[in-house]
């Protein structure tokens, strides 16, 4: 794919989405007021991508993008009335862009005649379900004829929301106008919604300026002349004498205008693709290599001459060279982090509409959306995420009369919350449901030959079932609209980039799905080990801790090596066997223990040689079939060593040890 | 030379404008981004001709129009709207606040070099 294609394509995506955030929030303020910036934010998201389906030659899109950007006009123009229909209506069209766009990542065109003419159809049968009231005789006709199509219905809308408008004057020298009139724009708009701002020569004296500023506000003329000190005027007097909700930030009237200067001045962030950002990791890592030669070499030159002057300058840049270094490296790690909260509101998304076609009533908490995660990562996390939520929705919260039976709201909450705990982020996605149905799984388990009838299992042991590839239960996996994946593919998903899934269940209370995942995953701390002749890295965040042993602590349990540490007893796995190196026969060796919680495991290598800061680099198409390496990693010298991923040597070697005999395909 | 003004706040359209005026001959074209901007610059130098958008930051073109048809000094000079097809209710305005014509984006250079030919007499 062209890059340029490439990059149309990322910034649809994100368009839409913010649409879909935008029509969310349509969707919760309309019948209580609404912000006419939510309005005009999607107006102007859906004329952006009109323009840039355009430039691209994308016209199917253009023009979908233009008939909802028409139908966006006479809401923002209240000529519509806003309903949960045409709120549904707006969720069905975004949905369908986004299938374009999915076409257009497999070169597919569709053909959008039938979405345009529904839309058609839809504005028609909308067309004067809008009344506002009569501004004649309400307000003088030479004011009124000024007044741009949007402010007249900024204007009705304040009147109608019972607000007063009022029209406040004031002089400005014509030279610096500009200055003074924003601060007043400021001043009004803090007290009300700015309507529309009229330049007058009229009885202004030369080398002047006058403006007349109507805008509308809930406070009594009097309070707005003491609080701001200008010359106001009484258009309409406001009705309600309790306080009328304003416009959430206070601002409005020429907001249009407003957004369209913010348009310009705003756009102080680039889009730049995640690629060149590894790019630049991938250089770091090699100048980091750079760095440990410049530093090596004055280590050497000590040695040669002795402490002088020159050889203690090579040591101090050495020394500023590795400060620097490290920073450069932090900031650009800084640049891919995003806020976890970009996903949760692309799940928030899915929730509400989901929860509204199969007619569940669900609430939605957040937590923690400012938790910061590599945007690699957010990406990939997404999919395990939408999945686990569905399953939340369809199995996990009970029908609403289900619900009251059992003494519960009749609506479900799911909660979504992410804390950062070291340099992992735990994501937990929790229901108020039925829970986990654990005989159902243990039979099903049963059933399929996983586990002997009699086996004694704790729950905990018995849920890891659901993580099997093909298991399903009807309670656990969820098959919705084709879309369904099982939760072998969640965990797989999780564990390709280094994170993996707990669950806790309870009967009736639900079910936690806590997720932990590496927030970046660029450069990471490693430790190089060797076993026999070769060696490996192993990245640091799997290991908790390393074990100096000798051949007699190892014990034999039910045909597995055992490690007794501390009163636990330690699987182990000795990687020279799995890669097929054969046995060490060292009396002393080590083992790094891995993993984190309930998922400890030794592995047996023969020698430490410390951490290392490593870029981790993909083995390659050729490689891709390859398990047990995560990737390979330049260490210096021109040394290339191999990654290893844990969780997936962990396996290889237990299924080798049940297969028994043959290497495993490495 | 005629001096015209272009009122509009997308730097497109307005070198858009610009070089539609430049194809019908030598002029002196000023560009104003923002209705402020045009506030500014009326004073400044003689105008033959104004082209305004109506959507704009700071005022809106009817404002503009209404600004300039309201000041002696500037009362002569005429206005050509230059704004989108949805804006119907938005030019039947400007042309009763005394704008000469108006051009509906996206416009074809022919139509806007015809009405300039007419207004200017050229």
């Amino acid at each position: 794919m062209s890059s340029a294609k490439k990059e149309f394509i990322a910034e649809a995506e994100d368009l839409l989405e913010e649409s879909g955030r935008l029509i969310l929030e349509i969707q919760d303020t309309f019948q209580a007021g609404l912000n006419p910036d939510t309005i005009n934010a999607l107006f102007r998201a859906l004329h952006t991508l009109k323009g840039l389906s355009g430039l691209f030659g994308h016209q199917g899109m253009a023009d979908l993008s233009h008939a909802l950007e028409s139908l966006l006009d006479e809401m923002r123009l209240g000529k519509v009335d806003i309903s949960d229909d045409v709120v549904k209506f707006l969720f069905n069209n975004i949905d369908i862009l986004r299938a374009i766009i999915e076409g257009l990542n497999q070169d597919k065109e569709q053909d959008v005649s039938g979405p345009l003419k529904n839309i058609e159809a839809f504005r028609n049968s909308l067309k004067g379900t809008a009344k506002g009231p009569e501004l004649k005789g309400l307000i003088d006709e030479s004011m009124l004829m000024v007044l741009s199509e949007y402010e007249e219905h900024r204007l009705k809308a304040n009147i109608h929301e019972g607000r007063g408008v009022y029209l406040a004057k004031a002089i400005f020298s014509l030279s610096d106008f500009d200055k003074a009139l924003e601060e007043l724009t400021r001043l009004i708009k803090s007290k009300g919604e700015l309507i529309s701002t009229l330049p007058t020569s009229s009885n202004v004296p030369p080398d002047s300026i006058g403006f007349n500023l109507m805008f509308g506000s809930a406070d009594p003329i009097e309070k707005l002349k003491t609080e701001t000190g200008l010359d106001i005027d009484n258009l309409i007097t406001p009705k309600a004498t309790e306080p009328v909700p304003q416009p959430q930030k206070a601002q409005g009237g020429s907001d249009l205008q407003r957004d369209a200067a913010t348009l310009k001045s705003a756009t102080t962030t680039v889009r730049v693709d995640i690629e060149k950002l590894d790019r630049i990791l991938n250089t770091i890592g090699e100048l980091t290599l750079a760095k440990g030669a410049v530093k090596r070499i004055g280590e050497e030159l000590i040695e040669l001459y002795g402490h002088s002057p020159l050889v203690i300058d090579v040591h101090k840049i050495s020394q500023t060279l590795e400060k620097r270094l490290a920073e450069l490296q932090g900031q650009v790690l800084e640049i891919r982090m995003v806020p976890i909260g970009q996903i949760f509101s692309r799940l928030a998304q899915v929730i509400r509409k989901y929860s509204r076609e199969i007619g569940k009533k669900i609430e939605l908490v957040m937590y923690g959306e400012d938790t910061e995660i590599d945007k690699y990562i957010a990406e990939e996390v997404i999919d395990p995420l939408m999945h686990l939520v569905r399953n939340a929705i369809d199995h996990g919260i009970e029908p609403a009369e289900e619900r009251k039976r059992k003494g519960k709201k009749d609506f479900g909450t799911i909660t979504l919350k992410a804390s950062q705990r070291g340099n992992h982020v735990i994501i937990e996605v929790k229901d108020d449901g039925g829970g986990i149905d654990i005989q159902r799984v243990r039979e099903k388990a049963v059933e399929r030959g996983l586990l002997a009838g009699e086996a004694e299992l704790e729950e905990k042991e018995i849920i890891d079932f659901i993580f099997t590839p093909g298991f399903s239960t009807k309670e656990v996996v969820s098959e919705v609209s084709g879309r369904g994946v099982g939760m072998d593919v969640v965990k797989e998903k999780l564990a390709a980039i280094g994170g993996f899934a707990e669950i806790d269940t309870e009967k009736n209370l639900g079910t936690t799905m806590n997720l932990t995942i590496p927030i970046t995953l660029a450069i990471v701390k490693a430790l190089l080990i060797r076993v026999s002749n070769t060696k490996f890295a192993i990245p640091l965040t799997s290991i908790s801790e390393t074990v100096v042993m000798t051949r007699s602590d190892l014990q034999t349990v039910e045909g597995r090596e055992v490690y007794n540490l501390r009163g636990e007893m330690l699987p182990m796995t000795n990687i020279g066997k799995v890669f097929a190196f054969g046995e060490s026969e060292a009396e002393k060796f080590f083992a790094v223990v891995v993993g984190v919680g309930n998922r400890k495991h030794g592995l047996i290598v023969d020698e430490l040689f410390g951490q290392h800061e490593i870029v981790i680099k993909s083995l390659g198409e050729y490689f891709a079939g390859l398990r047990g390496f995560a990737g390979a990693a330049e260490i210096g010298k021109h040394e290339v060593i191999l990654v290893i991923d844990v969780d997936a040597l962990i396996e290889e070697s237990v299924i080798k040890q049940k297969v028994k005999g043959g290497a495993p395909n490495v | 030379m005629k001096s015209i003004l272009i009122v509009e706040d997308s730097a497109t359209t307005r070198s858009l404008i610009r070089a539609v005026i430049e194809e019908l001959g030598d002029f002196n074209i000023v560009e104003a981004p923002t209705g402020f901007d045009a506030l500014k610059l009326l004073p400044s130098q003689e105008f033959d001709l104004v082209l305004t958008d109506i959507n704009m930051p700071d005022i809106n073109g009817l404002e503009l129009i209404n600004f300039v048809k309201g000041n002696p000094s500037y009362k002569h000079i005429p206005l050509i709207i230059v704004t989108t097809e949805r804006s119907e209710e938005d030019k039947k305005r400007g042309m009763a606040l005394g704008a000469t014509a108006y051009v509906t984006k996206p416009f074809k250079a022919p139509e806007i070099q015809g009405l300039i030919r007419k207004i200017l007499n050229i």
